[in-house]
C-alpha cells in the first residue's frame, strides 16, 4: 500500500468511528460541543501518532508474548504527556474533558493500530497511518460535535447564529447516541449509494 | 443513609453507560442475547469491585505517600490487566463453573473503559474505602440493568422491518438514546 493511502484511509475507507465503530466512549462522551470534540480528536492524534511511531522504532525489542503489556505502557506515557500538557496550558478544555482525557489509554483505536498496524510496518507509514487515522477521528468527532452543538444551542464554536433556545435535548446524554445513530446512519447510506 | 445515596444515585441517575458514556463497547458489542449480557455483568462487577479496591489502595499506600501521582494513569491500567489476568487463572483453579459462565467475558473486560473510569472517579470524589467498593458494585449494576434492557429489547429487533441504512449499530444507537431518555427521569432524584 502507498503511503498516500495509508494516510488517507483512515478519513473515509476506514474511518475509526463510521465504518470501524472505535472509540465509542469518547465519541459519544465529550461532543456536546464542537471545540470539545475537536479537543478530544486532536490529543487522541497526538497519542496515536506517537505511540504508532515509537513502537514501530522498538517493535523489533519487544519479546512477541509481552507485547500487548509494552504497548499499553508506552501508550499510557504519551497519555499522561497529553494529560499534564492540556493541565497546564488549556486548564479549561481539560477541565471539560475531564475523565476522558485519562480514558484514551482504553480507546481501542489506538491499541488497535499499534497490534494491527505498528507492529508490523516501518516507520514512516506507522507514522502516517497513525496521523490518518487520528484525523479521522477528530474528524468524525467535530462533525458529531458541530451538529449536536448547532441542533442543541444554535450556536458552532460559542458563536450564535439566532437569539433563541435550539433542542436542549441534542446537548444531554440522549442526544449523543441519536445523533451519532442518525448520522452513521446517514453514512451508511452514502456509502451504498456511492 | 449515605450508602443508599450511593447506590442509587450509580445506578439510576448516573447510570455508567446511559449518562456517562463509560463502557459503550461491551454495551453495543454483546447485547445481541440476554442470557450473554448477564454473564458479562458479573464479570464486570467482579472485576471492577476488586479492581476499584487495589486501586485505592495503591493510590493512598503506594502513590500518594512516594509523591508520584503522576504515575496513576500508566499504573492503573497495568494493574487493571494483571487483576483481569489473576482472577481468570484463579477462577479456573477454584470455581470450574464460575470459571465457564464467566471466562469467556474476562478477556474482553481490560479494554472497557468502564473498569479504568470508576477507579479514576472513587479517586476524584475521595471516597473512602468502603464507599468506593459500594461505588463500584453499584456502578456494574447499573452497567448491567442498562446491559439487561437492551438486550432484551435488541432480541425483538432482528424481526422488525427498518430502514436499510439503519440496520444494526445506528439502530442500537437510537434505542440506546431512548433508554437514556428513560433514564433521565430519575435525573435530581439524589
Amino acid at each position: 500500500m502507498s503511503n498516500l493511502q495509508n494516510f488517507t484511509k483512515g478519513f473515509f475507507k476506514e474511518n475509526a468511528v463510521f465504518v470501524q465503530l472505535l472509540g465509542m466512549c469518547p465519541t459519544l462522551g465529550v461532543t456536546s460541543t464542537a471545540i470539545n470534540g475537536l479537543g478530544m480528536g486532536l490529543a487522541t492524534t497526538f497519542v496515536l501518532l506517537m505511540s504508532n511511531v515509537v513502537i514501530s522504532l522498538v517493535k523489533n525489542f519487544i519479546p512477541d508474548k509481552v507485547r500487548i503489556p509494552a504497548f499499553i505502557v508506552i501508550i499510557a506515557s504519551f497519555v499522561t504527556v497529553v494529560d499534564l500538557v492540556m493541565a497546564g496550558y488549556l486548564p479549561d478544555l481539560h477541565e471539560q474533558l475531564g475523565l476522558f482525557i485519562p480514558l484514551i489509554v482504553v480507546n481501542c483505536i489506538v491499541l488497535g493500530r499499534a497490534e494491527a498496524f505498528a507492529s508490523k510496518h516501518a516507520v514512516v507509514s506507522s507514522m502516517l497511518d497513525g496521523l490518518g487515522m487520528g484525523l479521522g477521528f477528530s474528524m468524525a468527532l467535530l462533525m458529531l460535535g458541530s451538529l449536536r452543538e448547532i441542533l442543541g444551542s444554535l450556536s458552532l464554536f460559542g458563536f450564535k447564529f439566532v437569539e433563541a433556545d435550539g433542542i436542549l435535548l441534542f446537548i444531554l446524554p440522549p442526544g449523543a447516541f441519536l445523533a451519532l445513530g442518525f448520522l452513521i446512519a446517514f453514512i451508511n447510506h452514502l456509502r451504498k449509494t456511492a | 443513609m449515605e450508602y443508599l445515596i450511593i447506590v442509587f444515585g450509580a445506578i439510576f441517575v448516573n447510570n455508567i453507560v446511559l449518562n456517562q458514556f463509560l463502557g459503550i463497547c461491551p454495551f453495543l458489542g454483546v447485547s445481541n442475547k440476554v442470557s450473554t449480557g448477564i454473564g458479562m455483568t458479573g464479570a464486570v462487577t467482579f472485576v471492577m469491585a476488586i479492581a476499584t479496591m487495589v486501586t485505592y489502595l495503591i493510590q493512598h499506600y503506594v502513590l500518594i505517600p512516594l509523591g508520584i501521582t503522576y504515575l496513576q494513569t500508566i499504573s492503573y491500567i497495568l494493574i487493571i490487566a494483571a487483576l483481569v489476568q489473576m482472577v481468570e487463572i484463579i477462577l479456573k483453579k477454584v470455581s470450574r463453573p464460575l470459571y465457564q459462565a464467566l471466562g469467556v467475558y474476562l478477556p474482553l473486560i481490560t479494554t472497557n473503559c468502564a473498569i479504568l473510569g470508576v477507579a479514576i472517579l472513587v479517586i476524584q470524589n475521595d471516597f473512602n474505602l468502603i464507599e468506593s467498593v459500594i461505588f463500584a458494585i453499584s456502578n456494574a449494576l447499573g452497567f448491567g440493568l442498562a446491559l439487561v434492557i437492551f438486550s432484551g429489547i435488541r432480541e425483538h429487533m432482528d424481526l422488525i422491518d427498518i430502514p436499510k441504512g439503519m440496520k444494526g449499530v445506528p439502530m442500537a444507537l437510537v434505542i440506546a438514546g431512548l433508554l437514556s431518555m428513560a433514564f433521565m427521569g430519575f435525573a435530581g432524584l439524589v
